[in-house]
């Protein structure tokens, strides 16, 4: 990855971002956290990794992802409107009647989301899915999930590992966003997912740790992906939940709840501060 | 009706979805270690390619289903009524009803006359539960005939499905030659004036029989075989109402949720008419050979001869 591609990745995880604390505080309510959390990899996904065309947003053969920790639709959203999905007013809307940006995801309204989630533990069932149905049909696309650290507390997020290895689903890549924060509080305490590593390399699945806010970690993790036959993938990024923002950072507090028009000036010019740094460089 | 043939619903299935295999290649078949009981085997063993076993993880296969299908395929998704419905009725409704997802639920061993397996695997729950998701088709075909026709009109619907099929062998009522199928479409099988007798599933064979029954006894009862519980065949269910004055309904359900209430709140609102449910009583079901367990829980002809004397009384 070049000095210029980085940077132009940075800046749109910063504009992603932005993203997230606008709709969020437009919405009134909302999940920054795992948003924030995972911004640099909706960046990096839908600027580098991912096979789509915002004008055909059906176009079949395209990459799938799948939000499985679907309440984090506001970086989703942000992403795809700044990949040219929808535009960028649209975030806006987000929650509001007659928007087609849901709470979460709805793959019937909003372009270039490919399922509908937001029920925990599912989302990666459905990828599995799709990644067996392109295997049947001979398509060369692949299919990504991506998975909170708390969510995979769900059972059935086990069974869908144990069909993706059975079916030796080498397009599918698991992404798992271990912010190390839930509701309740640190996943740890609330029920401990721990090694999550192991756990998945037990169920089969060639599995890399990287640091989720590290571009250069990203490219080697998913050429790895890319480049892994016979067997899923799977990366345990670790992240900070609300990153970014200062006082969202690491605050379980910040998981399900929106800045108010105080709150969202303080987030917008840290991040306004961010971006003009990165695009200094 | 001791010389009439008799095949279960879910051989039915099986046979319905090897035929329909050979047809379309966008047809795939899940299920979740019951290929043999569920007669998805069948399937599995002329297209071993397109069969995939989700092993005893139903809420995994329900949404693997729901991802296959939108990719363009159209997945069958099989369990244990009680197991696909119930286990997997939240993922269901989440992954497949709200997405409106083209996917098609094949549940066998429907209702008590599971038998002899006892409560824990009789599904009286499955038409209550699959009714209240927005979007869902929920048929319970009465037999052979009409069960593989559900099944090729479940495939050529597009939309999410639901599709109830029994253990046990039941008589065939339908000739093939002259029969003719369509979603939501009931059928009128004996013409009557002074009760109608709406059933689903295997109670269709035993209204019949139980209309030739009132017959001798004075009593002319209208048969109706209503396959498709949702949506309803409401013009069908409000004419015979309105001509009869009298409705029974009868289904291997819980009287709560299914057949009876779909038709009890049609007529409430639009031709209030006395109507008696036969069903499961709100109740368990237990161990016993199936035939047995029907009538003990009233779910005969000679059940069905006994309201209706009563009600025409």
């Amino acid at each position: 990855m070049t000095t210029s591609e980085k940077k132009q990745l940075a800046a749109a995880a910063c504009k992603v971002r932005m993203g997230v604390i606008k709709g969020t505080h437009a919405a009134k309510a909302g999940h920054p956290g795992g948003s924030l959390s995972a911004a640099d990899l909706f960046a990096y996904l839908y600027f580098r990794e991912l096979r789509v065309d915002p004008a055909n947003p059906h176009w079949e053969d395209r990459d799938r992802f799948v939000l499985s920790k679907g309440h984090t639709a506001p970086g989703l959203y942000a992403a795809l409107a700044l990949r040219g999905f929808f535009p960028e007013e649209d975030l806006l809307t987000l929650r509001h009647i007659g928007s087609h940006l849901q709470g979460h995801p709805n793959m019937n309204l909003t372009p270039g989301v490919d399922m509908s989630t937001g029920s925990l533990g599912q989302g990666i069932s459905a990828a599995a899915g799709m990644a067996l149905a392109a295997k049947y049909q001979g398509r060369q696309c692949r299919v990504y999930a991506l998975l909170g650290d708390g969510e995979i507390q769900e059972g059935q997020v086990w069974e869908a590992l144990m069909f993706a290895h059975h079916y030796k689903l080498d397009n599918l890549c698991v992404i798992v966003d271990n912010n190390g924060l839930q509701i309740d509080g640190n996943v740890a305490d609330v029920m401990n997912p721990y090694p999550i590593a192991e756990k998945l390399q037990a169920f089969g699945l060639e599995t890399m740790e990287i640091d989720g806010h590290d571009f250069d970690q990203m490219e080697v993790a998913f050429a790895k992906a890319r480049a892994t036959k016979g067997v899923p993938f799977a990366i345990v990024m670790k992240t900070v939940k609300g990153k970014g923002v200062s006082y969202m950072e690491n605050q379980a507090g910040w998981h399900g709840k929106a800045p108010n028009d105080e709150e969202y000036e303080i987030a917008m010019k840290e991040l306004s501060a961010q971006l003009a740094e990165v695009e200094g460089m | 009706m001791a010389d009439v043939k008799k095949i279960a619903t879910r051989d039915s299935y099986g046979n319905a979805l090897k035929e329909l295999g050979a047809e379309h290649e966008d047809l795939i078949v899940f299920d979740a270690d019951l290929a043999g009981a569920t007669k998805t085997g069948v399937f599995k063993k002329a297209f071993p390619n397109r069969h995939f076993d989700c092993g005893i993880a139903e809420a995994d296969m329900i949404v693997a289903a729901a991802g296959a299908s939108t990719m363009g395929l159209v997945p069958f998704a099989s369990s244990f009524a009680m197991f696909a419905a119930g286990r997997g009725f939240e993922q269901i409704r989440n992954s497949i009803g709200y997405p409106h997802l083209n996917v098609k639920i094949g549940a066998t061993h429907g209702g008590i006359s599971v038998g002899e397996d006892g409560a824990s695997h009789q599904c009286c729950e499955d038409f209550a539960l699959m009714r209240s998701i927005p979007g869902m088709v929920v048929m319970c075909p009465s037999d052979d005939v009409e069960a593989r026709a559900a099944v090729r009109a479940a495939y050529e619907h597009q939309g999410p499905v639901y599709l109830r099929f029994g253990r046990l062998a039941v008589p065939v009522i339908h000739d093939e030659a002259s029969f003719s199928f369509a979603i939501g479409k009931g059928e009128v099988l004996r013409d009557g004036t002074d009760v109608a007798i709406l059933a689903t599933g295997l109670m269709v064979a035993e209204a019949v029989e139980a209309a030739q029954t009132l017959a001798e006894a004075g009593i002319s009862a209208c048969v109706v075989n209503l396959c498709t519980i949702k949506p309803l065949d409401e013009e069908l269910v409000l004419r015979v109402a309105q001509k009869c004055g009298k409705v029974i309904t009868c289904e291997e359900h819980n009287i709560i949720g299914g057949l009876g209430e779909a038709v009890c709140a049609l007529l409430s609102e639009k031709c209030p008419t006395p109507v008696r449910r036969i069903g499961v009583n709100d109740e368990f079901g237990h161990s016993g050979p199936a035939a047995a367990l029907l009538k003990q829980f009233g779910l005969s002809a000679e059940h069905i001869v006994e309201v209706a004397k009563d009600f025409c009384k």
